[in-house]
């Protein structure tokens, strides 16, 4: 069995809103399983729709949320196992980098100290001076340097300048896995390029997997080697990024792809929007079943499995896609 | 019809005027889509600012004018900036940007559509019958009627961005200025959104004007589109033909960095960073980060020209460029 960098195992968590008694409980990550391997740096889009779980499952990954049930292991240790948790090891292998720059960091700190106190309080330099010259490499490889960004506060900044600045920090430790949670959608499109360009770049050059969390489909079959679909707290579909979103194999994949505005092909049909979505989460048969186009009494009844089909796995009872034939409709 | 004349406006701020639109001179008619993109800072809220003319300190005209006319039942308006507060709601509206945000999250959503009807909308009929006709329309927009008792904390963000858009477009406006409407929302929400736009212009034959960053959107949604670069229009005209053809090398590598789905080509984005508005480059402010500038771009300002009827281009090459991409599609 070859080693994986990450494996998520059938991980959910569940938030209780509201009080004790009258409170009610709501599934934002739903049983999510899939890993990336060691051996090759990929880059994992994880897409969908406001509030489908995108965001806690990356607070997972960070260890900022625990996992209710499941277990995430990271280079075969688990994050459950707290005897062999060492905080610095961890935060040395997974960074983090956020959906807005100019919050990130503060507006009342120069951006360069955060630099150095992630090179020197991780213990990756251990002094002034070799901090100088690694964050000035880093910096060099996302297209900055030292001297630009010295003494310099984030108000100074364009945003796709500061949102380099801020991949730059989370480089600085060299880790194995850097989780970006909407790291374009505050960038402008001129600039958008950029900086998933440099992901590209330097998933190659510092041997580091991305996963990389958007709603922005263009730029995610632009970026990514494999693509999860998150809908409503569950995985849907799971593959190659070009072959889902080339022929989606769910139906919600398939409204997502049709969606995105792009440039060449207008939109003639209406789409019927959804009313409600909190009662999905509940649902006890096919979450997307209500809003599905082909949904049928078996949809209605049961929650169906996983289902493996070739290279993807997809979570519906008539996949769009089966294998290399499409299905007829 | 809107009409911009000379328009050039300013923020004041303690290290000097940053002029932010400076000499603007383009109409958007009536029974249009028209699209404003361009980068953030580039002056898109600010025009539609002055467009629906909340002017307040720091935000200041400098020159210029901003006439909007047409016909509303039969009888003619005109007003111009100064006195366009006279029409809101009536004549213009305006979509704001994080529109999600602009509804007081504590107040029911009838008193909220009670308070925005102008008095002499409503002086004839008692507070029922004018939420019946709110009712009515929300359900023309296969809204729910029950919105009306919910508070909009109640709500998702598409929801409420859809309630704002029903509120503003209740009276009919002539004119409807939407900033960003689809900001901060998924694809699908975005998709829905921005066909409810499209079917609501389409059905009263107004003027909506729709401000994004998002090239993909101008091109599934409107008609015509200007392309602002730093506080002036870098390319004006039809949607179709700046996306088929564009001009001005901002657009040409801005539609160039687009990318598709179905598409894996290398793109490369824009290099360097838009200027800064306090202290301008002189001539073309384009032109540090222009692929082929010529020595004229630093010295003198470009004028924003007709090239083509309908296309306009502030570029001194523009022919150049027009007769090289003719030889390039020739050969």
């Amino acid at each position: 069995m070859t080693q994986k960098l990450l494996e998520v195992n059938h991980v959910t968590k569940i938030f209780r809103i509201g009080g004790l008694i009258r409170g009610k409980k709501l599934v934002a990550v739903d049983d999510i399983s899939f890993g990336i391997d060691a051996e090759k740096p990929v880059i994992l889009s994880i897409v969908g729709e406001s509030g489908c779980g995108k965001s806690t499952l990356c607070r997972m990954l960070l260890r900022i949320h625990k996992p209710d049930m499941g277990d995430i292991v990271l280079s075969g240790n688990s994050y459950g196992d707290k005897k062999d948790y060492d905080p610095t090891r961890f935060r040395l292998d997974v960074q983090p980098i956020f959906q807005n720059p100019y919050e990130a960091f503060s507006a009342r700190k120069k951006v360069d100290t955060y630099l150095y106190n992630t090179a020197l309080r991780l213990g990756i330099a251990t002094n002034r001076k070799e901090a100088d010259e690694l964050v000035d490499e880093t910096l060099k490889s996302v297209g900055m340097s030292l001297s630009v960004v010295k003494d310099k506060y984030p108000t100074q900044f364009s945003g796709g300048e500061l949102q380099r600045v801020s991949i730059a920090r989370a480089l600085i430790t060299r880790p194995k896995l850097i989780i970006a949670d909407e790291p374009v959608s505050a960038v402008d499109a001129s600039m958008k390029m950029n900086i998933v360009n440099l992901f590209k770049e330097l998933k190659d050059e510092y041997n580091v997997s991305f996963i990389y969390v958007t709603h922005d489909l263009s730029t995610a079959y632009y970026v990514s080697d494999y693509m999860a679909t998150l809908y409503r707290g569950s995985l849907i579909e799971y593959g190659v990024a070009k072959e889902i979103m080339d022929n989606p194999a769910h139906p919600y994949t398939e409204l997502l792809v049709s969606a995105v505005p792009r440039v060449g092909e207008k939109w003639d049909q209406e789409l019927v929007m959804p009313d409600l979505e909190e009662k999905e989460y509940a649902i006890t048969y096919c979450k997307f079943a209500p809003r599905c186009p082909y949904s049928t009494e078996e949809c209605r009844r049961t929650r169906p499995e996983m289902r493996e089909l070739g290279t993807r796995r997809v979570l519906c009872y008539h996949p769009l896609f089966e294998g290399t034939v499409p299905r007829a409709l | 019809m809107l009409k911009v004349e000379n328009l050039s406006t300013s923020y004041k701020t303690i290290d000097g005027d940053v002029h932010v639109l400076k000499d603007l001179n383009f109409e958007i008619y009536e029974n249009e889509i028209f699209g404003i993109a361009g980068e953030s800072g580039c002056g898109k809220t600010t025009l539609l600012k002055v467009l629906y003319d909340i002017i307040d300190f720091p935000l200041k005209i400098d020159g210029g004018r901003v006439l909007l006319s047409g016909k509303k039942n039969g009888d003619s308006f005109s007003y111009e900036s100064g006195t366009i507060r006279e029409a809101w709601w009536k004549n213009i509206s305006y979509v704001p940007q994080a529109a999600q945000s602009v509804l007081n999250p504590i107040t029911r959503l009838k008193s909220q559509f009670l308070d925005s009807i102008p008095e002499e909308e409503k002086k004839n009929e008692s507070k029922e019958e004018t939420l019946e006709r709110v009712a009515k329309y929300l359900e023309e927009l296969s809204l729910s009627r029950d919105l009306l008792d919910a508070f909009p904390f109640q709500l998702s963000g598409g929801m409420r961005q859809r309630v704002i858009i029903a509120l503003a477009t209740f009276m009919s406006p002539n004119v409807v200025l939407a900033d960003e409407p689809t900001t901060a929302l998924d694809v699908v929400v975005q998709r829905g959104i921005l066909m409810m736009l499209m079917r609501l212009q389409r059905e009263l034959q107004n003027t909506l004007v729709v401000v994004s960053h998002d090239m993909g959107v101008h091109y599934q949604v409107t008609k015509r589109m200007g392309i602002m670069y730093s506080g002036s229009f870098a390319e004006l005209g039809t949607t179709d033909d700046i996306f088929d053809d564009p001009i001005h090398p901002y657009t040409k590598m801005l539609i160039g960095a687009l990318p598709r789905v179905g598409d894996k080509s290398q793109k490369v984005g824009i290099p360097g960073r838009p200027p800064s508005l306090t202290d301008p480059p002189p001539g073309c402010r384009f032109a540090p980060r222009c692929p082929h500038p010529g020595e004229i771009c630093g010295r003198d300002v470009p004028e924003f020209r007709e090239v083509r009827p309908g296309r306009f281009v502030a570029c001194h090459f523009s022919e150049k460029v027009m007769s090289d991409d003719t030889k390039a599609s020739g050969s």
